[in-house]
């Protein structure tokens, strides 16, 4: 029985510490998620919080001046203009129309600065819609 | 040929829904013979998934593009290889290719067993057909690979249509690991369905004593070395493709293949102290039903984009069945446990803090932590969203934080806990089995610190590698030794003799230094570094010991695709070491870029290379080089891990040295001495010769 309370105590040390680095770990990264729209909703401490936002990249709205990416996110006719200023290369699928994750924070103007951008193609990976027919006249060949 | 598969695919979930069914009633009536018949009609989904999956490949090899799934994943311009791992490639392939290899170790698990254990393997046919329907039913009704393209007509008919060139296969995945990777990892998913269905089958059977456990030992290990691999294999080609220059991300699919990985590995060891002691019955039941039902999570997570992931896998409607499908794998494992709970009482109790099965003890609770931690931090957005309205993420410093002294807890166990006794272990033998290793540590440890090795995690990762090393190969030398002396061998033969007379034992042993390499190359990630520099023709830039200086800069291309290179010198010390040709491709047909990474790899470090593309303000290229020490170290790990698995597997041998008449003495050791010249085949001479005059 004896055994049985040492090791209780010793797994309750390890819990705790584990949490508490646990704890830390999630300050120091943890990020929010808003939408486009939810943006100017925000207010007081909430505007300085680590943010992510998702939209689809503008056409035509990429472009490269004094080392930063600018460019404009769309989700459901908002706009946000972002300005990437990290120093990896952006995403080979970071392109016109590409559905865009940007990580970052608002800046008091109302433009967002972001540190990481991720990517998707959008029209590549996605399955069409399960059970229908998939394809419209308009992919079809004469074959 | 579509209705073929579709059919054959629609025969097989009839196949299996009766096996489920009639098993049932075969257990309810004692019917032997009906359980008889849902067992062959169990191994016949096998064969009926089989023709399925050949009828799909038919449509891809033939570049028939009449299937939506096929026009979607391949061309004609894509080779064979990739054609056959384009079956893989999107959402319902994938899951048909699930419920394929699902079905073919549901063949061997029911054929291998048809004679043995009569009371249990009719509750593990029933349960086996229940996870196998849940995926025919996707197969089938939700996410059928078979949908024909069709086009209406001005009449608004719907009229087949065939297209005559696919999109083609996405080009991150034209990589050669891409057509094992997958396979690999679902042979670990779809693995672990077999000792879940064991321990069930055991627990509602209330089949007497740890007979499931010895059942499916082996079944584990396989299960859990394909799921290594596939995790392995995946964290290798994000390196070798993606050229970010790292291996793992923390990414919700990354961490989905972890888990399973994780809680199998705590089970691999907690079934040592039922096997041994009698305890934690109940905990291992519930490892086992938790590993499935996180393979079945995982299979979710990187099927339905539930979490948002740099993977971008299609993000669709299946969740609701998979989540129903947990929901009800969990129901039926709480109830067959509560009604059943009594059959799992323990024999023992922990009789004190150092001894083996306290080891056994933190390492399960440990893995546990970390298990949690990933899955916390994975699903962390959805469970966010839904306390607290606002979705939160949480990032690699939170993984790291918590899960690197989690490793290195971890790895200090494996050195300590195959050496400590069961029940005690006295001071004494501590001192014997842990003084020189621990010392060896520690020296390891001084010397690097001197060599200017100075942050925390690493200098005591170097210490524990240094030491557990030591432990196993202590265990190897003084086992060895003892036969050696015996037997008058040499010590290899000596150690090869050792390793066969207890596999899993030292088998075990070697996966353990596998775990040591991987964790020395995983920390050799604390000192990566990396610059980033436009470059003309001819100028260079400067990486550790290497210089790299800018010879040319061209555009092959070919059909498929157009492309920048770069035409790298690397010289180190003044002298030309190696041309690199990192290189960034366009798709034509995809209009997808593919980084080419152009890696040096050594067992010190890699020289991984990227072409990042033109500078925004200057039009020139710009050069990423990233300097990355041991990673070769985490693949070598990977292979010894699985040559550490298969050597467990194989039976033991079990000559009865000890039981020996002095009278034949002279005889072993005469072989032993004519077989000096070859140590790798006396082990076997001298036990085939010995065993005619050994007492079994």
């Amino acid at each position: 029985m004896k055994a049985r309370k040492k090791f209780l105590i010793g797994s309750g040390i390890i819990v705790a510490t584990l949490l508490a680095l646990a704890y830390v770990g999630y300050t120091q990264s943890k990020t929010y998620y808003h939408t486009i729209s939810e943006l100017p909703t925000l207010q007081g401490s909430t505007l300085h919080q680590r943010m992510r936002v998702s939209g689809n990249v503008r056409a035509g709205s990429i472009s490269h001046r004094d080392g930063r990416v600018n460019f404009v996110l769309e989700e459901q006719g908002k706009d946000l203009s972002v300005s990437y200023i990290g120093n990896d290369p952006l995403p080979d699928t970071f392109k016109d129309g590409a559905q865009a994750l940007v990580e970052g924070r608002l800046m008091p103007e109302g433009g967002f600065v972001a540190e990481q951008v991720q990517a998707k193609c959008a029209s590549k990976y996605e399955a069409s819609p399960i059970g229908a027919p998939v394809a419209s006249d308009k992919n079809l060949n004469k074959s | 040929m579509d209705i073929f598969g579709s059919f054959a695919l629609l025969l097989a979930f009839l196949a299996t829904v009766y096996a489920f069914v009639a098993g049932i009633v075969g257990i309810v009536t004692r019917r032997t013979l009906l359980t008889k018949s849902a067992r062959n009609a169990g191994m016949a989904v096998f064969g009926l998934i089989t023709l399925a999956v050949a009828s799909l490949e038919y449509f891809f090899f033939t570049d028939d593009f009449s299937l939506a799934y096929v026009a979607a994943h391949s061309n004609h311009a894509l080779p064979l290889y990739y054609k056959f791992s384009a079956l893989w490639a999107g959402q319902e392939g994938s899951l048909l290719w699930w419920s394929w290899l699902l079905s073919i170790y549901v063949f061997l698990a029911l054929f291998l067993n048809r004679k043995k254990h009569p009371e249990l393997m009719p509750y593990v046919g029933v349960i086996l057909a229940g996870v196998q329907t849940f995926f025919l039913v996707l197969n089938n009704f939700v996410a059928s690979p078979f949908h024909v393209l069709a086009s209406a007509d001005s009449a608004g008919v719907m009229h087949m249509a065939r297209l005559s060139e696919g999109s083609g296969l996405n080009p991150l995945l034209q990589y050669p690991e891409m057509v094992i990777h997958p396979p690999m990892l679902y042979l670990g998913y779809t693995g672990f369905t077999i000792p879940f269905a064991f321990a069930l089958a055991a627990l509602l059977g209330r089949y007497p004593g740890e007979k499931w456990i010895h059942i499916t030992r082996r079944w584990t290990m396989v299960a859990w070395c394909f799921q290594g691999i596939g995790v392995l294999l995946g964290a290798h080609w994000a390196y070798a493709v993606l050229g970010w220059g790292g291996y793992w991300a923390w990414d919700p699919v990354e961490n989905a293949a972890l888990l399973p990985w994780i809680t199998g590995t705590a089970f691999l060891h907690s079934v040592m102290m039922q096997e041994k002691r009698g305890m934690m019955k109940v905990w291992n039941v519930w490892l086992v039903f938790v590993t499935f039902m996180l393979c079945i999570l995982g299979t979710s997570l990187t099927r339905t984009g539930i979490v948002s992931s740099v993977h971008a896998f299609a993000e669709s409607s299946i969740g609701g069945w998979f989540f129903g499908f947990l929901g009800i794998v969990f129901v039926v494992c709480l109830t067959a446990w509560y009604k059943n709970r009594d059959y799992l009482r323990s024999d023992n109790q922990l009789d004190s803090l150092v001894s083996r099965e306290s080891s056994f003890l933190f390492n399960n609770l440990i893995l546990l932590a970390a298990c949690f931690a990933v899955l916390w931090g994975t699903l962390f957005p959805v469970l966010s969203e839904w306390v607290t309205g606002s979705k939160i993420s949480v990032g690699p410093p939170f993984f790291n934080k918590v899960n690197v002294p989690i490793a290195l807890f971890l790895l200090f166990l494996t050195g300590v806990g195959p050496l400590l006794a069961w029940r005690k272990t006295s001071v004494d033998a501590l001192q014997r089995n842990f003084a020189w290793p621990l010392v060896g540590g520690l020296i390891a440890g001084a010397v690097g610190f001197a060599f200017g090795f100075r942050s925390f995690y690493p200098l005591v990762c170097l210490i524990l590698s240094v030491f557990v090393t030591l432990t196993i190969f202590s265990e190897f030398y003084r086992g060895a030794r003892v036969i050696a002396s015996r037997d008058g061998t040499n010590l290899l033969t000596a150690v090869g003799e050792l390793t066969m007379r207890n596999t899993r034992r030292y088998g075990g042993y070697v996966v353990h230094f596998a775990m040591v390499l991987i964790f020395v190359g995983i920390a050799g990630s604390a000192f990566n570094q990396d610059i980033q520099k436009e470059l003309k023709v001819g100028q260079s830039m400067t990486i550790g010991p290497y210089t790299i200086l800018c010879q040319n800069f061209d555009q092959p291309s070919t059909d498929n695709y157009t492309s920048e290179r770069a035409t790298l010198e690397v010289f180190r010390n003044g002298h030309s070491q190696m041309m690199l040709y990192p290189e960034r491709r366009l798709f034509l047909a995809s209009q997808v870029t593919e980084t080419i990474v152009a890696n040096e790899s050594t067992p010190v470090h890699d020289l991984y290379v990227v072409y990042a593309g033109r500078s925004p303000d200057t039009n020139l290229p710009v050069i990423h080089a990233y300097l990355n020490p041991l990673v070769k170290w985490i693949w070598f790990g990977g292979i010894v891990m699985v040559l550490g698995t298969c050597l467990a597997m194989i039976p033991d041998r079990r000559p009865a040295i000890v039981l020996r008449t002095a009278a034949e003495r002279p005889w072993s050791d005469a072989i032993a001495r004519s077989a000096g010249g070859s140590p790798a085949a006396s082990p076997v001479t001298s036990s085939t010769v010995r065993r005619p005059g050994s007492p079994d």
